[in-house]
């Protein structure tokens, strides 16, 4: 009995850093409709800002309360006042770029701040102060529970109590609720939106920076934090429902009482259990326990020129283009050659990621599950079957479009956010499966030996397979999108209701969609797998969708070249600064210059300012 | 009559369709202005492209002698122009008091100055529901509540747009009155109407729009009395 309620107790404290990221993150996207990947970064701020306060503080003031708490609450401030520094400097300037754009600098921003942690505090993990007065534990019912776990337990309520009065009883708390729900009318009644998202960065960086700090004394710092915390607070977000205080804590509590107990009886699978209960709710409640759906028009601001018919000048580009393709081994050598196939290979992954993000709609969080659907069904019909290479290339997009129907069913239910959200968890459940059925899959230590056929083990031999087999993905996934399917998906798109009034069955359509770019995508893991000879987890990984993600939105997601733009730029890239010394930190700074110089993405910029060349329109202004 | 607002040759664009071909129009010091035209005849989009929102436009914009055309939507209101959008759009969330709030501006020279004590007397409907979400209130009160909402930023000038659509015959009625209040307290109105009755009964002088452009411009009596112009231009 003892034991249970200290459970219930521990699962309640490890809740509340939770919750303050979560409420941070759920009050930043219901005002900005950012999606902060930057706020796990926030989170890890506040801890080693606060490590390193506490032991300033420490030696000036004394190791006293005073010292050590006023030091939580500086760093907190400090992380609050960087994250609106992060939104004056680089988000404001692309609020007007098409929705999800800003996630980019985000994610440019987490890699700056990592590798500004690296080099403020070192690479090793950092324990964490003890809070004066609150070291070693009480009893409870013959079982111990840590001092500072109260203060946890009380931080929760606290802060959602603060929380309530700030957004029902102070004029820029009204006014954020009044943001949340139509930010244009807002500003049509006189209030500069600049200076509110401003607040409201400030307000949900200072949370997420507390959050960080306040869990110092339980768990340290270390540079995993960041996106450890991310996905936790994405999943009560999600929960509880976006842009609801209340159900925030009331999933951070869910998952806090989750995690206190799952360990007991699955131990290594508190992630998977977080995202099947997230799965379950979202398939249950699709807008969260206390959310509600989202604004019907407030999401999409922009709407995407047409696709055209490619003009002939465009295809004699991309012949040229082709043509040098099929050349480049001539005169590149083996390390460009494997760039090369990287570049094609992740080049079709982001055309089929696509597919289903500009022509869809469907911001998909989770198609690395997929892409690495395609491999180990490539891998272990190398491991199991003993089948050759060609059939196994041509099994694995049926076998990742099966996945990818299996999955669709549920997600095309939901729209926008939470279908990001839902595709994300049930990537991280395959994830978690490959990962710890170590049995079949292999688990961290892959499956090996993945080599091509005699005919094709030559580099060149090899180079040349995989762009006819990328070539002729691209090709077929855009044909799809000129046809009436792809009309039809894109009216399902840009207005469901009247494309069901006309007879189309908007949800049918993209649940054919994404399957259709599960198998493209596996096609590009299964080619993959080839090209390593080797499978690993990491093909699944929330890294690789959002790289996926990154080069859509890097590219252009208006354009259906941009896929392709976004690869190879950031695969180059990536390439070039990797042997470098603080290459996230370049990379980072590289991906936020991309963003604020080009909002429309690469593929758009060339468009504008090439595009008559080539015979495409300029577009009216709008 | 000085002229509080002026467009001149002013078109708009929703995404790339073109709704807008320079227009002309003038709202003098405490006028009420009525812009009528039949469905889709462009009368919301002049509105919206007086503040900026989601249309774009080409042409000069000017308020009170200044050129407003390049200003956001915030700055725009912040000088003194109240705007009434067709769908209400009041904040469902939040209580009719807090919507309020949110439209609250400092005092303004020039325009009277309102509390919500103040406009629950034009608006009694709204006294009894000040703790109550305004998604929970019906229509006409919700009309109500966006005029109300517009009126704590103190403008000089107020756009309403469609203000008697969807409402009872006996609250437009009530509309009609709340107008003449404001025409009373000093404001200048443009507003855009289907119902000719309705805009009849409080407009000082009316412009009529047909496909983006505009057909007659005059004192609203001349419209009333004149039945060829109103069969050339209105009826449906």
């Amino acid at each position: 009995m003892g034991f249970i309620l200290v459970q219930i107790l521990t699962g309640l404290s490890s809740a509340a850093s939770l919750f303050l990221v979560a409420a941070g993150l759920s009050l930043i996207f219901g005002v900005t409709r950012v999606v902060n990947f930057a706020h796990g970064s926030f989170y890890m701020l506040g801890a080693y800002i606060g490590l390193t306060l506490v032991a300033v503080f420490g030696d000036l003031f004394g190791r006293g309360h005073l010292a050590f708490w006023s030091a939580l609450l500086c760093a907190a401030l400090i992380v609050g006042a960087i994250g609106a520094l992060v939104e004056i400097v680089i988000l404001r300037r692309i609020y007007r770029s098409p929705e999800l754009f800003q996630l980019v600098a985000t994610f440019g921003v987490i890699l700056v701040i990592q590798d500004l942690t690296l080099w403020g505090w070192g690479p090793q993990d950092l324990l964490g102060p003890r809070a004066p007065d609150l070291r070693g534990a009480i009893m409870i019912m013959g079982e111990p529970l840590p001092r500072y776990d109260l203060v946890l337990i009380a931080a929760g309520p606290v802060v959602l109590l603060l929380f309530w009065l700030l957004l029902n009883k102070t004029r820029f708390g009204i006014l954020v609720r009044a943001a949340t729900a139509d930010r244009e009318m807002v500003g049509a009644l006189g209030v500069n939106q600049a200076w509110l998202f401003t607040g409201v960065f400030f307000l949900g960086s200072f949370l997420a920076g507390l959050g960080g700090a306040l869990q110092l004394p339980k768990g340290g710092a270390n540079l995993l934090m960041d996106f450890g915390v991310l996905a936790a607070a994405f999943v009560v977000v999600v929960v509880g429902g976006m842009g609801s205080i209340a159900g925030a804590f009331l999933a951070a509590v869910l998952i806090g009482q989750l995690q206190a107990f799952g360990v007991l009886f699955v131990p290594q699978s508190t992630l998977v259990m977080m995202f099947l209960v997230m799965a379950v709710v979202l398939v249950v409640r699709p807008f969260g326990l206390l959310g509600r759906p989202e604004l019907v028009g407030q999401g999409r601001q922009m709407l995407d020129d047409p696709l055209r018919p490619t003009g002939w000048r465009f295809k004699i580009l991309a012949l040229v283009l082709v043509a040098l393709l099929v050349a480049a081994p001539l005169w590149l050598g083996d390390y460009g050659l494997v760039l090369l196939i990287d570049i094609l290979i992740l080049a079709l992954f982001a055309t089929a990621l696509h597919a289903i993000i500009g022509p869809g709609g469907l911001v998909s969080f989770g198609h690395a599950a997929y892409f690495g659907g395609g491999a180990y069904a490539a891998a272990l019909l190398v491991k199991y079957a003993g089948t050759p290479m060609s059939l196994n290339l041509v099994l694995a997009p049926p076998a990742a479009a099966l996945l990818a129907l299996a999955i669709g069913w549920f997600c095309v239910r939901l729209s926008g956010v939470y279908f990001a959200m839902l595709t994300l968890a049930f990537a991280q459940i395959v994830w978690s499966v490959v990962f710890q059925w170590g049995t079949v899959t292999g688990g961290d230590d892959g499956l090996l030996g993945i080599w091509p056929a005699p005919w094709a083990s030559d580099r060149v031999a090899y180079y040349w397979l995989v762009l006819a087999c990328c070539t002729a993905g691209i090709l077929a996934l855009r044909h799809g999108l000129h046809s009436p399917f792809g009309y039809a998906l894109r009216a399902g798109r840009d207005s469901p209701l009247r494309a069901e009034a006309i007879g189309i069955d908007v949800r049918r359509q993209q649940w054919v969609a994404f399957t259709l770019s599960g198998a493209f995508a596996g096609l590009a893991g299964g080619l993959y797998a080839y090209a390593k000879g080797s499978v690993f987890p990491n093909e699944m990984a929330i890294a690789r969708s959002f790289d996926g993600i990154i080069m859509v939105f890097f590219g252009g997601v208006q354009q259906l070249s941009g896929p392709l733009a976004g690869a190879a730029a950031l695969t180059w890239l990536k390439d070039l600064l990797f042997r470098l010394e603080m290459w996230r930190l370049l990379l980072g700074l590289a991906v936020i210059a991309v963003v604020l110089l080009f909002p429309q993405g690469l593929a758009g910029f060339l468009k504008a300012r090439f595009g008559r060349f080539v015979g495409i329109r300029p577009e009216l202004s709008s | 009559m000085t002229a509080l607002l002026e467009l001149a040759g002013v078109s708009a664009a929703y995404l790339k369709a073109r709704i807008l071909f320079d227009i002309n129009l003038v709202v003098g010091e405490r006028e009420v202005v009525a812009l009528v035209g039949r469905n889709g005849a462009g009368k919301s989009t002049t509105i919206k492209a007086v503040m900026g929102i989601q249309v774009s436009r080409t042409g000069a914009v000017r308020f009170a002698g200044r050129d407003v055309s390049r200003l956001p939507a915030y700055m725009i209101a912040r000088l003194g122009i109240g705007y009434v959008p067709e769908e209400r759009r009041v904040f469902s969330d939040l209580t009719i008091l807090e919507n309020l709030e949110v439209g609250r501006q400092v005092a303004r020279q020039g325009a009277p100055t309102w509390t919500p004590e103040l406009l629950f007397e034009i608006f009694p409907n709204l006294a009894e529901l000040r703790h109550r979400p305004a998604g929970q209130t019906s229509g006409g009160e919700q009309q109500m509540l966006a005029i109300a909402r517009t009126l704590m930023g103190n403008p000089r000038l107020v756009l309403l747009d469609e203000p008697s659509e969807g409402l009872a015959p006996v609250i437009v009625e009530q509309m009609a009155a709340a107008v003449g209040k404001l025409k009373q307290e000093g404001l200048a109105v443009l507003l855009s109407e289907q119902n000719l009755r309705f805009a009849g009964s409080v407009a000082d002088r009316a412009y009529v729009i047909e496909s983006g452009h505009i057909r007659f411009e005059g004192p609203m009596r001349r419209l009333l009395d004149d039945a060829a112009l109103r069969r050339a231009h209105l009826s449906v």
